[in-house]
């Protein structure tokens, strides 16, 4: 398989000198620099296509991963952008006004993981029932299985 | 200026016209569209929940549930992270394999967009035309899979089996015939003057809008944005093939019907010169692979081109036998994000066209 352009995170991270780059060229950005860092990256390194939008819960530090893929259809590179939140206080800003693509994506993330997007114009769940109790795809979610 | 009072009409959640189980409710002024609420998730299924429950290999079968229409596309994305995930590297074979699986996938899934639209448009002959070349697609893929629909033919590593004696001529004459029948369908369905009048200039979008709001597959190549995966970043071996991007210049229903139809043409020569391939090369269809797979802990993203856009696979693994996370990009919900804003100024008549002009399948958008 040949290897996708790799993407500028080298530059990227002497740019903006509060990320983290994990060794997986993984960029973790904290959250109150998200937005900042956002509209950076789309306006100078040309990410204009946000490809995926999604979460990951993880009980035991407490924590919630946002991770954001992020593609650059004119350059054809494409970068991993993570940010993570208190388990406690899921609240963080909406990359909407960014990526239009962020839309729905933010409404199933709330939907399954209950992380609160402030500015989303339309925060209400996207796939479940508006009566659904619980966030099922959280950890600590107990459901019943239909197998033995 | 004198206005009617606006009212709610719903549009399915049953309406053959939706594709499956979907609602959209619509508020009108007159039989112009003010807004539209699409509300999905009748076909929920909490595929990406199940996922944590099952192995690796348990999960590719569940992959087949969402784009059911091109199932072995779905099969490939979920194999490929996994592969990445664990530094598997796939025989050439196998390759071949599923690039000539895939594409004929591709094709079902195409043919029966472009059958459907035109039954959502009214024309019922292009619909059964369709579905009899769609049928001897789905006999060779039954031969080679063992399913119609539901493949999972894909296998971490490689694929499940070989072609059986015969397979690839019968394919290869299938393939013959194709350009016949699509001229066809040109001329039965793109040419004709009811089509072209209910679908030109209607729900158009700009280049700026589809790569803002993450459209993807033919819906984004419409508007003319080369963006096909298979050529920006080729996985897999497409980079052996010789093929184009169809790409459209109004971003209407119209363009987006019809670069389908163009690219089930890219198909058949991807098919036709894989098949020429494929004979030289011999080896096994299955890397050396452990039966229990434990990939080891960390995170992957991969995506591919399916029929309907870029479906990507998320998972995180944690060292064990079962994916700690699975997250699926489907093209078909994000693209269908967007209807409202589509909708919005056109006539109750356009909604249908709309709609069909995305080619969504529910259960990708519902997962």
């Amino acid at each position: 398989m040949r290897e996708i352009t790799a993407a500028p995170v080298e530059e990227i991270k002497q740019k903006y000198a509060y990320v983290t780059v994990n060794d997986q060229q993984t960029i973790i950005v904290p959250v109150d620099k998200l937005m900042e860092f956002m509209q950076g990256i789309k306006d100078e390194f040309e990410f204009e296509y946000l490809t995926n939008l999604t979460a990951c819960d993880y009980p035991e530090e407490t924590k919630l991963e946002v991770v954001y893929n992020l593609n650059s259809i004119c350059k054809g590179y494409t970068v991993m952008v993570k940010t993570i939140i208190s388990r406690d206080n899921p609240a963080m800003p909406s990359v909407f006004p960014i990526w239009g693509g962020a839309n729905w994506q933010e409404r199933e993330v709330y939907d399954l993981l209950g992380i609160v997007f402030t500015g989303h114009p339309n925060l209400k769940r996207i796939l479940l029932d508006d009566k659904f109790d619980g966030y099922p795809l959280r950890k600590d979610y107990q459901w019943e299985s239909v197998r033995e | 200026m004198l206005r009617t009072q606006e009212y709610i009409l719903n549009f399915g959640p049953q309406h053959p016209a939706t594709h499956g189980v979907f609602q959209v409710i619509l508020t009108l002024d007159g039989e112009r569209i003010v807004k539209a609420e699409p509300v999905c998730g009748y076909l929920h299924r909490g595929i990406e929940k199940l996922a944590e429950a099952r192995t690796y290999t348990q999960v590719i079968p569940y992959t087949d549930r969402m784009d059911y229409l091109a199932a072995m596309l779905q099969n490939w994305g979920y194999v490929q992270a996994v592969e990445k995930l664990m530094g598997i590297e796939v025989p050439e074979r196998a390759e071949y394999l599923r690039i000539i699986s895939g594409e004929l996938s591709r094709l079902t899934s195409h043919v029966l967009a472009t059958g459907v639209y035109a039954l959502d448009v009214g024309g019922f002959t292009g619909f059964l035309l369709c579905f009899r070349e769609r049928e001897k697609m789905m006999d060779l893929l039954e031969e080679l899979t063992g399913s119609r629909m539901t493949t999972s033919y894909a296998r971490i590593g490689g694929v499940a089996d070989d072609v059986t004696e015969g397979w690839l001529d019968k394919l290869d004459k299938l393939m013959d015939e194709m350009p016949g029948y699509i001229e066809e369908y040109n001329g039965l369905i793109t040419g004709n003057e009811i089509f072209q009048a209910r679908t030109k200039f209607i729900g158009k979008l700009t280049p700026e809008t589809s790569i803002n709001y993450s459209l993807s597959g033919p819906v984004l190549r419409a508007s003319g944005v080369n963006y096909d995966l298979r050529k920006a970043k080729p996985y897999g071996i497409y980079d052996r093939f010789d093929f184009e991007v169809p790409l459209g210049t109004n971003g209407d229903c119209f363009d987006r019907f019809y670069c389908r139809v163009l690219e089930m043409e890219q198909s058949v020569r991807i098919i036709k010169q894989a098949i020429e391939q494929i004979k030289e090369v011999d080896g096994p269809i299955i890397a050396k692979v452990p039966k229990v797979l434990k990939p080891p802990k960390g995170e992957v993203y991969q995506e591919i081109e399916s029929s309907k856009g870029i479906i990507g696979y998320y998972i995180v693994s944690d060292g064990t036998n079962k994916p700690y996370r699975m997250h699926v990009r489907r093209p078909s919900f994000i693209n269908l994000g967007y209807l409202d804003e589509m909708l919005r100024g056109y006539l109750v008549a356009d909604v249908v066209a709309i709609l069909g002009s995305i080619d969504i399948v529910l259960g990708e958008v519902d997962c």
